[in-house]
């Protein structure tokens, strides 16, 4: 390899950069007395007549102080040390090639596994619960990766369709008996039509700009549920949600319920292993109409909005139309999650429709790699999944997952399957990669 | 000058005003069916805010712009939105730094630019969703479109690579390609020979006559390199202040000592 050649013909290059280490070490451990000196270094508490009293802790602030050092001089001598001879390509063309090879079976693994969760954790509550809630962010994700990831438009209020659609069938199915499976579609007509009504004022709009008017958006429809007692219940949400039953047989134990008519022994665990189905499904719906919608027309016209609006409008395509229906298609699956929530639940209120659930589920888009499916999956898990693993360390959860997210935004900036494979192809399929292809700015 | 039926576009007393800055004043030409007309001048003319007028990118102050078809269907492009322009009245264009979509390969670059006919076909995607059959011979119909201009420009090797990993002259014939999958009535070129080797420039040349040779297209062209100017227009209108100073044959632009002044110092050499 070329780094190694370098190194051997000009050994002076590759010695340690000691000095300019320490002065790097030096400026951080000052960053850090600016950073800790306050937050560490005094601590305010309660005294015991009720006054406050300020203690200081120098030992721990030098001791930080300290890591900060040391941590920052190894890093710098490693970095300097790479530095001075030419870094040569971490992956190999083979190795590469054998990855994506590999990556072609990770897909269909993840489904089989999908499809068998119920199976092998039937006894689990627990673990099926967490995988309905893994599988509603996962539609999620697909359904927002339509508008963030196809289109290129920054949607910080998609939160906003998912409440719609769950409050169309809370309300839909409780005020007027409306079976789930006729509710299912209504609510994604409905939370469409938001889409819809969103997108029209918005559509001038780009980039940050956009993505403050969506965000605006997302906290209006929260706001409108909260304040519309009469409605929706405001702050107390609607509870008393009819249960999901399978195709009309209830999961109960009445001589009609799903166990009796199945000459089953009564369970909880059915309702719950149907709903687990039952997202599933919604899921890999999602997943395919995006997967075909990409190959037609309108996926392809998406994708060059993404890449360069102004040579859409002179190549004869209504960008108007266009968003409109990104925003559409999108709002629409999240309405049929948002009815599946609800159904779920059983109980829905405003508190769960908060901003976080809008950045959680972009954050997965992000950093699955915007317009890839199978990124979106593995961010989910790993978000959402990794979420309940650290719950038992509840102080910590919010820090590794700052870290987290901060290492993956620095060493894969494009999330972590960025690339982008094209929708049709003469003779060879080849992925293109991510420097190329634009990503959500308009 | 009445506008005959081989008159393709007719612009008349076309103004376009920034503010106080007047950009085009008060231009007329015509542009025929069949044949390359360019507009040059020199930098800051206003040439491409023409071309913006025309392709519907500005909403001009003042002026009509009328483009004809062949059946005679006329089209008041001042009042056509941008997108309807090339969707319905058929003006294809380029874009002077190339405005390709870098991330897409340039077999779908020539697909999204047969969208709309593409979209009619797909029945506005619910048929095409549904794997509908009429669908799949209009993709395969635009696939062999795409296939053949892929062809004349010799890109069809690199059918499959992104549009943004390609070379620089190989972007630009792109561009034109992706703009003739739009089967343009009127094709806009703003400057395609800019950055081209003089090789390039020259099968440029051998490019654009074969289109007018072989298409109904008209072929509009801003073009700052002499030699593609001369060589293949059939009519020049030269800019200078937003102002048309003089118009005809090649032959006899060359020769118009207001053009000669217009050009001074070193394009001047190149217009003699």
């Amino acid at each position: 390899m070329t780094a190694n050649e370098n190194r051997e013909a000009n050994p002076r290059t590759a010695r340690l950069d000691v000095g300019g280490a320490l002065k790097d070490a030096a400026v951080a451990a000052a960053i850090a007395f600016g950073l800790f000196s306050l937050m560490l270094g005094l601590l305010t508490s309660a005294g015991p007549a009720g006054k406050l009293v300020v203690t200081t802790r120098f030992g721990l602030l030098a001791a930080m102080i300290a890591v900060v050092f040391i941590g920052r001089f190894l890093v710098a001598l490693v970095a300097r040390r790479r530095g001075a001879s030419v870094p040569g390509p971490l992956l190999t063309p083979q190795v590469r090639q054998g990855l994506s090879r590999l990556e072609r079976l990770v897909a269909p693994a993840f489904l089989l596994f999908a499809l068998l969760v119920p199976v092998l954790f039937y006894s689990n509550r627990y673990l099926l619960d967490l995988g309905i809630l893994v599988l509603t962010y996962i539609m999620l994700g697909w359904g927002l990766n339509i508008v963030v990831g196809l289109a290129g438009l920054l949607d910080l209020g998609y939160v906003a369709f998912y409440a719609v659609g769950a409050y169309s069938y809370a309300l839909l199915a409780k005020n007027f008996g409306f079976s789930f499976w006729l509710c299912l579609p209504l609510a994604g007509v409905l939370a469409s039509f938001w889409g819809i009504l969103l997108g029209f004022p918005v559509l001038r709009l780009r980039g940050d700009y956009l993505a403050i008017v969506t965000l605006a958006f997302g906290e209006i429809i929260r706001l409108v549920i909260v304040n519309w007692q009469d409605l929706t219940g405001g702050p107390n949400g609607v509870s008393g949600i009819p249960r999901p039953s399978f195709f009309g047989i209830p999961f109960n134990n009445e001589p009609d319920g799903f166990a009796a008519v199945f000459h089953l022994e009564f369970s909880a665990t059915h309702r719950v292993v149907f709903l687990y189905y039952l997202i599933l499904a919604l899921a890999l719906i999602t997943c395919a109409v995006t997967i075909r919608l990409r190959q037609l027309p309108i996926g392809r016209a998406w994708e060059a909005l993404r890449e360069d609006e102004i040579a859409c409008r002179a190549l004869g395509i209504n960008t108007t139309n266009t968003k409109l229906t990104a925003f559409a298609t999108g709002a629409m699956f999240a309405g049929f999650a948002g009815s599946f929530f609800a159904t779920r639940q059983g109980f829905i209120s405003p508190e769960s429709f908060v901003f976080m659930e809008s950045a959680l589920v972009l954050a997965i888009v992000v950093l699955g790699g915007m317009g890839s499916q199978l990124g979106v999956v593995i961010a989910a898990v790993v978000m959402v999944g990794g979420f309940e693993l650290f719950r038992n360390f509840e102080q910590f959860r919010m820090l590794v997952f700052g870290a987290a997210m901060t290492g993956i935004m620095v060493w894969r900036p494009r999330g972590l399957i960025a690339t982008r494979t094209p929708s049709i192809f003469l003779d060879q399929k080849k992925d293109i990669p991510a420097d190329i292809v634009e990503e959500a700015r308009q | 000058m009445n506008g005959g039926h081989d008159v393709i576009l007719d612009v008349q007393h076309l103004t376009m005003r920034f503010g106080g800055l007047v950009a085009v004043n008060d231009l007329s030409f015509e542009a025929r069916r069949g044949e390359i007309t360019a507009i040059i001048g020199p930098n800051g003319a206003g040439k491409t805010t023409v071309f913006n007028c025309i392709t519907g990118f500005y909403q001009p102050t003042e002026g009509m712009l009328e483009l004809a078809h062949a059946d005679r269907k006329k089209f008041l492009l001042e009042r056509m939105p941008d997108f309807k322009i090339t969707a319905r009245a058929r003006v294809a264009r380029t874009f002077q730094n190339i405005r390709l979509f870098a991330g897409m390969t340039a077999l779908e670059n020539l697909l999204v630019a047969q969208h709309n006919r593409l979209m009619k076909a797909s029945g506005f995607t619910f048929l095409g969703l549904a794997g509908w059959p009429g669908f799949r011979s209009a993709e395969r119909e635009s696939i062999d479109r795409a296939r053949y201009w892929l062809d004349r420009v010799g890109l069809l090797a690199r059918a499959d690579d992104p549009a943004g990993a390609l070379a620089y002259g190989q972007q630009r014939r792109l561009e034109i390609a992706r703009a003739m999958c739009a089967e343009p009535v009127l094709l806009c070129l703003d400057e395609p020979a800019a950055g081209l080797n003089p090789r390039e420039a020259l099968e440029l040349n051998k490019f654009l006559l074969a289109i007018r040779a072989e298409t109904s297209t008209s072929i509009l062209l801003i073009e700052h390199h002499m030699r593609v100017v001369m060589e293949i227009s059939d009519h020049i209108v030269v800019l200078d202040y937003g102002q048309k100073i003089a118009e005809g044959p090649p032959a006899q632009i060359r020769g118009d000592a207001r053009v000669i002044a217009a050009y001074l110092g070193v394009e001047t050499e190149e217009v003699a």
